[in-house]
């Protein structure tokens, strides 16, 4: 209860500042703007490809690619949504409101944490809009959507709960943004170290198992590996505020 | 005040690396009674209040809020705890109801009662102008009330205010004063300050710590006797000889002051002040003055601090 009470208060917070809305905004620019292009590419090839047996459909052409686009534009996003979180907190010397209240730290990170998901969960609704307007002229296969959705959504979660951990280190909130970026792109790349087929590098980028559910692929190993990455984010993250109580 | 002791500190020790900010402090304050925190700044006034509060950890020693220890059963302790840190925590992007109804729920205060609770903390803190502005527009006086206001909304038995009446005009500290004053009807309370004439104001007891290290635990009435310092002024427009005045019984020593007065000592429980009226009386010295001299709490402060460094 108490941890939705912190939930809502950081998800109104965001709106209250331009942020919200201005990440909002370019996101949908930005990716609207990928899925038209997709969508003209798909126009124009679709006539060489109508015969062919085994050709691309539209989810391959566009949902797909559209999936692939929004992944990176999460991946520039997410680090400024979740520096403020409890960098700004602490520069602004309010988390002994927070550490004051009948409330545990598990409650304090859990509370932050889902109130970005919430955020992330308006931005994967718009996101979704785009795909489903095909259904005005085409079909959409939506088990291969579904797949999408949840990938990236499962992608962004474990951003944020990156992110989140990160912001606990610092009172800068630029500084949580940068290392929150830095580490992000470095286990999105750690697949190029492991391009030589597999390794544990590529079993541990964080891109390897979006791409299997992109294709449509629902494989439980890679849904455990991201819960597993958001799990352990967050417990060094209450660890870490707790660290902020005890003498050193 | 009764005899319920709400707040319960036994052998306080706090360390930041190698540096000692908290030494075996122990004190206990009762229902209704306001512990006045005297100590300059970095003499760990602010540590103990945090690790009061349950904002930091002790290195050893144990607090007791309400019977229940601050490190064992956190949740509940701090349910019966309200605390302004000497920055008061404000969401300046927060309208003043907005972070107030943010603080309720914190404190869970249920839904049915939250409307009314705001509302009269508000009347009690003076925002009942100020609900719909945004915390980070309103002035320094009135963030400070907010944060007085978000440490006494859920009504509980133990506030802690860490020197709440820093920047504020002399007005508005005379409101504080008389807000805290309203306040130890319901609540125990532990103020912080260094300023001194605010625990004469407000406190019944002081504790002055000085180097992480209480120095004096006292009441204000025993402080007040402290303050008795055993000499009076004299004024007087006809001055005898000064051997005339040593004469006198229970002057033990006269001295000229620059002005033209003169401080007379005397022991403790002899007070010749009736004597030296009559005989100015029968022998015309002209009296003007005669008062008590008092040390300041300043004087007493350095005084028991300069010891302190002493030995």
């Amino acid at each position: 209860m108490m941890t939705f009470t912190l939930a809502a208060k950081e998800l109104r917070s965001l709106f209250l500042s331009p942020l919200g809305w201005t990440i909002l905004a370019v996101i949908q620019i930005i990716l609207s703007y990928s899925f038209l292009i997709r969508v003209d590419l798909f126009l124009q090839v679709q006539p060489s490809l109508a015969g062919r047996p085994n050709a691309p459909g539209l989810g391959d052409v566009v949902v797909a690619n559209l999936f692939g686009s929004a992944a990176v534009v999460l991946l520039l996003v997410v680090p400024l949504l979740t520096m403020r979180l409890i960098s700004e907190e602490r520069r602004g010397q309010t988390l002994s409101l927070l550490f004051t209240a009948p409330i545990s730290m598990t409650q304090i990170i859990v509370g932050k944490y889902l109130g970005v998901l919430g955020f992330l969960v308006i931005v994967m609704g718009l996101l979704a809009l785009m795909p489903l307007s095909l259904l005005l002229g085409g079909r959409l296969d939506f088990g291969q959507l579904a797949g999408g959705l949840l990938g990236l959504t499962l992608l962004a979660a474990s951003f944020a709960a990156a992110g989140l951990f990160i912001s606990t280190l610092t009172a800068q909130p630029t500084i949580a943004a940068i290392t929150t970026f830095g580490l992000l792109l470095l286990l999105w790349l750690l697949d190029w170290a492991g391009s030589d087929g597999g390794g544990l590098f590529a079993y541990l980028s964080l891109v390897r198992h979006y791409e299997a559910l992109l294709r449509g692929v629902f494989n439980s190993s890679d849904i455990l590996y991201y819960l597993l990455f958001i799990i352990t984010f967050l417990v060094l993250a209450v660890r870490r505020l707790d660290a902020d109580r005890l003498p050193h | 005040m009764s005899d319920i002791t709400l707040i319960r500190v036994e052998h306080l020790w706090r360390y930041y690396g190698t540096l000692c900010a908290v030494r075996d402090v122990s004190f206990e304050v009762r229902r209704g009674e306001v512990l006045g925190f005297l100590g300059p700044n970095g003499a760990g006034k602010s540590s103990t209040m945090q690790i009061i509060s349950g904002n930091l950890a002790p290195s050893a020693g144990r607090v007791w809020i309400a019977g229940y220890d601050i490190l064992d059963q956190p949740k509940l302790a701090k349910a019966a705890l309200g605390f302004l840190p000497e920055q008061p925590p404000l969401y300046r992007e927060l309208s003043v109801d907005e972070y107030l109804s943010f603080c309720a729920q914190l404190h869970r205060i249920p839904r049915s009662r939250r409307r009314g609770a705001i509302s009269t903390v508000k009347e009690r803190c003076g925002l009942t102008e100020v609900g719909r502005r945004l915390i980070g527009n309103l002035s320094k006086g009135y963030q400070q009330r907010v944060g007085i206001a978000q440490a006494i909304i859920h009504s509980p038995a133990v506030v802690i205010l860490d020197e709440p009446t820093v920047g504020l005009d002399p007005i508005q500290i005379r409101e504080i004063r008389s807000l805290i004053r309203d306040l130890r009807n319901e609540h125990s309370i532990i103020l912080s300050t260094h300023i001194l004439p605010e625990v004469q104001a407000t406190c019944d007891r002081v504790q002055i710590i000085h180097q992480g290290r209480l120095v004096l635990s006292d009441s204000i009435e025993g402080l007040m006797r402290r303050m008795d310092a055993a000499s009076l002024y004299l004024g007087l427009r006809n001055p005898p000889m000064l051997e005339t005045l040593r004469a006198v019984p229970g002057v033990i020593a006269v001295e000229t002051l620059e002005d033209g007065r003169l401080r007379v000592h005397h022991p403790p429980q002899q007070n010749p002040a009736e004597t030296l009226v009559n005989m100015s009386v029968q022998h015309g010295w002209g009296l003007y003055e005669l008062t008590p001299e008092r040390l300041s709490l300043e004087q007493i402060f350095v005084d028991i601090t300069q010891q302190e460094a002493a030995a």
